[in-house]
């Protein structure tokens, strides 16, 4: 039962990703180029419904369907792992149009090629493990 | 049913993403798409590599279903909820594009000179996407999150290192499509 709910969160937010356009290469450019309000205004509307939700949440101190009270962990505060990492993740995200979420929606739509993407997203995920100690965090 | 065959506006999409930002907050799990990727990693093998990888991958099989759903997703909304759909982009786009040589643009809804099957046969085009998953996947675990785990949950949840994270991911971003694209096409 619990896996048909995830599998039916993944195929909304699918449907999301590519109906919104968020998944095409073009719109990435197009908001790199700023010529465009519609990848501003997509991720700064989740972004401004997101905080209203999350707001809510703690002010009310909501309980999930397991009667856990529902925390949001905090991350570790540093400055170099984020942007560093963060800008590595967006020369990839430019180049390949696609983050972690869209490039295995386009696999769905039908452009195999994505699975280039998806490999090498697997493989610099496990560089990162393997330098990991030896990188500044 | 002609709004749903037609492209989705943005306010209506961003604020869907923040309802499966919830959605999976109320399941008791988190919104973070990158961390299957590590999963993936682990499920391969990579655990037997370093000690990054050792963690019970089953406790993240939740994920891995939600990203198997992504798939299916992608399946439903190109084949059953869109009639070719073509993102309507800025005619300076359209223009920077072909005068980049990508001729696909506004014809398609991606690149088809990059995603199209030819690309398996180019090995260029093949160097490229590696190296674009490369970036984004040791840059996602680096930075510890990605577009959905730090610019969409971590922001709504104003923790400042997704916010820092999210600048990042512009920077490269704006490095990436204004001075180094123009000189790969």
């Amino acid at each position: 039962m619990k896996s048909t709910i995830y599998l039916f969160i993944g195929i909304t937010f699918g449907i999301i990703m590519y109906k919104s356009e968020a998944a095409s290469w073009f719109r990435i450019y197009e908001m790199f180029h700023f010529q465009s309000f519609h990848m501003f205004g997509l991720m700064g509307s989740a972004v401004l419904v997101g905080i209203v939700l999350v707001q809510f949440i703690k002010r009310k101190k909501l309980v999930d369907i397991n009667g856990q009270r529902i925390e949001i962990a905090d991350k570790a505060k540093s400055i170099p792992r984020y942007l560093i990492g963060g800008i590595i993740f967006g020369l990839g995200w430019a180049l390949a149009g696609a983050c972690p979420g869209p490039m295995f929606v386009l696999i769905g739509a039908g452009y195999f090629p994505m699975m280039i993407v998806i490999m090498g997203a697997v493989l610099g995920t496990w560089f990162y493990g393997l330098l990991k100690n030896r990188l500044p965090h | 049913m002609e709004w749903i065959l037609a492209p989705w506006p943005w306010y209506i999409s961003g604020p869907l993403i923040a309802l499966i930002m919830f959605t999976l907050l109320y399941v008791g799990k988190n919104f973070g798409m990158s961390s299957n990727l590590r999963t993936l990693c682990t499920v391969c093998g990579a655990d037997k590599t370093c000690e990054f990888f050792c963690f019970d991958w089953k406790a993240q099989r939740w994920n891995l279903l939600v990203m198997t759903g992504t798939v299916i997703g992608g399946f439903i909304a190109a084949q059953y909820l869109s009639e070719h759909q073509i993102p309507d982009l800025n005619p300076k786009t359209i223009e920077q594009l072909q005068s980049l040589g990508i001729e696909s643009v506004g014809t398609d809804y991606l690149p088809t000179e990059i995603f199209g099957n030819q690309a398996f046969s180019s090995p260029k085009t093949l160097a490229l996407l590696l190296i674009g998953g490369l970036l984004v996947g040791f840059g996602a675990r680096y930075a510890g999150g990605c577009t959905s785990g730090h610019g969409i949950s971590g922001i709504s949840n104003l923790q400042w290192p997704s916010l820092i994270a999210t600048i990042g991911f512009f920077i490269g971003g704006l490095i990436m499509s204004q001075l180094i694209l123009p000189l790969i096409f």
